[in-house]
């Protein structure tokens, strides 16, 4: 089964962390992506530019409309996801629990909604 | 007790507390159906909470409830078509009648039978430690979903096909006999073990219900020693979480960083915890057969000695895991004994027996023998394979406190080499 592991963090958590903090942060994150990749569950990885840099863009009444900035404002934004192969939901909660995120944010764990699965 | 007592709710909790599992396992003795036994409880204590207040606690809450909560049952069975089988509960309800000398008295105490039932070989063995906690220590299914890192939903599935599996199959809430019991109690030891285990991995105490695993899981384990005390096994798990709980506040400094169990300030252990762990140690060792738990134990026993400001008998620690590994060929064991190889022989035999492991796939994903591994490699001067081995054990570390501690180690190591 593939789970999306999606990580909400606050973004002014690593604003506020000195420089050699902010370089364990990413390292941790390095590290849990080789250890994924190690395991051989990891399909792809991504981390996400700052919201700031979002647009938005929709079709209202026709006609496009795009947006400066998130569809959601909320303190805790999307920074990034890993898409993995596991067999189980149970599995999959094990790596979430791993992820850097986990700790300084939230995982959502969802699992992939194969095309032309009911 | 005056009207409008203020202390009901309280008085509720406690009698909760210590009756929960006694109550579910009087009530479903003979029914099977704990579900049933939990609802009607619940009902109970829902009863008394609107009630005590206004009329007092009564002189026996535990009756109390119960007499309640066996006139739930039956109105529930009533409020279903009355086929047989309920027409049979019913029967057995009217039976549980408790006269009114057994309301001054204590319950009889068919918890340890309960305990028996929820490590029964027919219920699967993930969901034992989940439905100990759920129907002794009436433990609600989403905060054992979150401590056994399960979906809540999940968990009550697994939960409730638990219960149904004890009700339909009819599994029975005896003691096992003498023959039998060794095998089954190693079961039940099991699964109050794992209930630690995981109690155990929130070591800061984060997360208050989880520290809160780790308590009730000794509260078991006190519980099945107290009812069996001739059984070493019961008596040596007590003491292996008793040793390894006195050290729970040495592993944090006060910056809250993790403090590795070399690096611990014995000071700082719970002796009294320690001498009780001992001491139970000790009894244990006069029953005879000598199982996992007394082995693990005395792991801890031999780790205790640093109280008296000398080293840890490591020498011992090798023996002990010798046996540990022969006894029950768990990896994790064989990992043990590799780290205490490299304290008797130095990093290298260390080394070649954690090689030995490296096909394992049950240590792959596995933190602490990544950590080993990388200590060991840089204790022999290979920094690179250090290094990668670090990285493989950050990568898999789930508590934060921990996953720095590597980072730091990582880091003092590749500042060493350069």
């Amino acid at each position: 089964m593939e789970y999306m592991l999606l990580v909400y963090s606050d973004p002014s958590h690593f604003e506020k962390l000195s420089p050699s903090q902010a370089a364990e942060g990413m390292a941790a994150y390095g590290a849990y992506r080789e250890a994924l990749q190690k395991a051989g569950v990891l399909r792809s990885a991504n981390r996400l530019r700052p919201t700031p840099t979002a647009t938005t863009v929709r079709l209202k009444s026709g006609k496009t409309e795009v947006l400066n900035g998130p569809y959601a404002e909320t303190r805790e934004q999307l920074g990034g996801y890993f898409l993995i192969d596991v067999p189980d939901l149970d599995v999959a909660l094990s790596w979430a629990a791993r992820c850097p995120g986990a700790s300084h944010g939230v995982v959502e764990v969802r699992p992939i909604w194969q095309m032309g699965e009911s | 007790m005056s009207p409008h007592d203020s202390h009901a709710p309280r008085a509720a909790e406690a009698a909760a507390r210590r009756s929960y599992g006694k109550l579910i396992a009087f009530l479903a003795a003979r029914t099977h159906d704990v579900a049933g036994a939990e609802d009607a409880l619940s009902e109970a204590f829902a009863a008394a909470l609107a009630d005590w207040p206004l009329h007092g606690v009564p002189r026996t809450p535990e009756a109390w409830l119960l007499t309640v909560a066996r006139r739930k049952s039956a109105d529930a069975l009533r409020q279903r078509r009355l086929d047989d089988a309920a027409a049979e509960q019913l029967l057995i309800l009217s039976d549980l009648t408790i006269d009114d000398n057994e309301m001054t008295t204590e319950l009889p105490d068919r918890r340890l039978g309960l305990l028996f039932a929820c490590a029964h070989p027919g219920i699967d063995r993930d969901v034992r430690a989940p439905l100990m906690l759920q129907v002794v220590l009436g433990f609600d299914a989403a905060t054992i979903a979150s401590a056994f890192l399960v979906a809540p939903t999940t968990m009550g599935q697994r939960l409730s096909r638990a219960k149904a599996k004890i009700r339909q199959a009819g599994i029975g809430f005896d003691v096992p006999e003498r023959a039998a019991l060794r095998e089954r109690l190693d079961a039940v030891l099991d699964a109050i073990y794992a209930a630690y285990a995981e109690g155990w991995s929130d070591p800061q105490g984060a997360d208050a219900r989880r520290r809160n695993l780790a308590d009730e899981a000794i509260w078991l384990g006190r519980l099945v020693a107290s009812l069996l005390p001739d059984e070493g096994e019961a008596l040596g798990l007590l003491s292996l979480m008793l040793h390894a709980h006195a050290r729970r506040d040495a592993r944090r400094n006060p910056a809250g960083d993790y403090v590795p169990l070399g690096e611990q300030d014995p000071a700082q252990w719970d002796a009294a915890m320690i001498d009780e762990a001992e001491t139970l140690l000790s009894q244990a060792n006069r029953c005879g057969d000598v199982g996992r738990y007394q082995l693990e134990a005395a792991v801890q026993s031999a780790h205790a000695v640093r109280r008296r400001r000398v080293a840890s008998d490591w020498a011992a620690i090798e023996q002990l895991y010798d046996a540990l590994c022969a006894l029950t060929g768990s990896p994790v064991a064989a990992l043990n004994r590799a780290v205490a190889l490299a304290e008797t022989r130095g990093p290298a035999a260390g080394l070649a027996a954690l090689d030995a492991l490296a096909n394992d796939a049950r240590l792959a994903d596995y933190q602490p023998y990544w950590a080993a591994r990388a200590d060991l490699l840089a204790r022999s001067g290979d920094a690179v394979a250090a290094m990668q081995a670090y990285r493989q054990a950050i990568g898999l570390e789930s508590d934060p406190a921990v996953r720095q501690f590597l980072q730091q180690r990582a880091a003092q190591l590749s500042a060493g080499s350069t």
